[in-house]
């Protein structure tokens, strides 16, 4: 497989999130807002890549049966590097993500990348697929947390968008959408969305 | 008094599934039969009762800034809260080990009906989600513990209940694409806006 192939079959395709069903926690924690499902996105991003590329390079020193504690590790020294930095240079937006930068570590979507990917190939393809994998990822984030916080509070990126003059005639921000259910309900319609369109049905 | 008022608001009001998201990977993947649901579940609850003191109790004596005073004055000032993550899933990684071999060695049953789900939970975000909770909101090791079990059995109710939908949903007529996962999402919506009306509630 080429690396553009590798890098961009993850990002609609193959996505993460609504085709392989994988990494739902933070997808749906964090996207109340669009500001912090940006970082989020980016965060997941260098951190698929940066452990994809480490556990490329060392796969053949790897012993097979301590091979997840190996992968754990390399995922958790990433996820302090981030949440170090974004402690020190975006310290709002990291109080907002509060425990959901550690939970990255047990994002199945990196693990799934590490055992799925990165063990049997070389580090150039592995970098790629690291961020086709993250950008398909971010971008659902992104999409679920400009829906949320149009419809939630009228604001993007914490701007006011929704004019004055509509609350006037009567236009109401739908409260729901920044509480827990709204998140359900749009990923599901993003999904449902989705799989209408690529024709990958799920039989249950 | 105050620790039943934090199970329940940790069971029902914020429940750690339905308000938080976490565990969902698992949710969704072993919600499609009541009695496997039953036993990730119960396997959920047992692993969060070990897991949350144990957690405490190594961040309290060792990584808290100042916690080192114990050994040695000049270790006051030593801050390894930083290493908070990688500790935590660590200990998850060898609780959920040894909890494996004991019930294997105490019971054939319950290692039957627990066993091929505890090496599952080790990357179960519920489980690491209470611990870094418990950091985030200063619990006591009491409250901790109660924190853990009823997150838990939080979990345990929302997974239940799905499960038990999904097997009556295989006979509904439910659009292609919103088979699997979408109308799970959906239906899990509607359960926590059920959930959102026992909020308000105090003991």
């Amino acid at each position: 497989m080429s690396n553009k192939k590798t890098f961009l079959e993850p990002i609609i395709k193959n996505n993460p999130i609504t085709i392989q069903v994988l990494g739902i926690c933070s997808a749906l924690a964090v996207t109340s807002q669009l500001k912090p499902s940006i970082v989020m996105g980016i965060s997941v991003t260098v951190i698929i890549a940066a452990s994809n590329v480490i556990v490329s390079l060392i796969r053949k020193w790897i012993p097979k049966n301590v091979r997840i504690i190996v992968e754990m590790t390399v995922i958790a020294t990433m996820v302090i590097l981030v949440d170090q930095f974004l402690r020190a240079f975006m310290y709002e937006v990291s109080k907002q993500l509060s425990i959901f930068v550690g939970l990255i570590i047990t994002n199945c979507i990196v693990l799934g990348r590490l055992e799925g990917f990165a063990l049997q190939n070389k580090p150039a393809p592995s970098l790629f697929d690291g961020l086709g994998n993250g950008l398909g990822y971010g971008l659902i984030l992104i999409a679920i947390g400009a829906f949320r916080e149009l419809l939630g509070a009228g604001k993007l990126m914490g701007v006011q968008v929704i004019p004055q003059w509509m609350y006037n005639m009567g236009y109401e921000n739908n409260g729901l959408m920044v509480l827990a259910p709204g998140a359900f309900f749009l990923l599901g319609l993003i999904v449902w969305l989705q799989r209408t369109i690529t024709k990958e049905y799920e039989e249950e | 008094m105050e620790l039943i008022n934090l199970a329940v608001k940790a069971i029902f009001v914020e429940n750690i599934l339905l308000a938080y998201f976490l565990g969902m990977c698992s949710y969704l993947a072993v919600s499609k039969k009541v009695s496997t649901a039953f036993g990730l579940g119960l396997a959920v609850i047992f692993v969060l009762a070990i897991t949350t003191p144990v957690n405490w109790l190594v961040h309290t004596y060792i990584l808290q800034k100042g916690a080192l005073a114990w050994l040695h004055p000049a270790y006051a000032r030593v801050d390894l809260s930083f290493l908070n993550f990688i500790v935590f899933i660590a200990v998850i990684a060898s609780m959920v080990q040894i909890v494996e071999m004991v019930v294997e060695k105490i019971s054939a049953k319950l290692y039957h009906a627990l066993g091929i789900f505890l090496p599952l939970i080790t990357v179960n975000c519920a489980i690491l989600g209470v611990s870094l909770f418990m950091v985030e909101r200063d619990y006591t090791i009491a409250e901790s513990t109660i924190f853990g079990i009823a997150s838990g059995a939080g979990w345990f109710l929302a997974i239940i209940s799905m499960a038990a939908i999904r097997e009556k949903l295989r006979y509904a007529n439910v659009p292609k694409g919103l088979r699997g996962l979408g109308i799970t999402m959906l239906i899990t919506g509607l359960i926590a806006m059920a959930f959102m009306s026992f909020s308000g509630i105090n003991i």
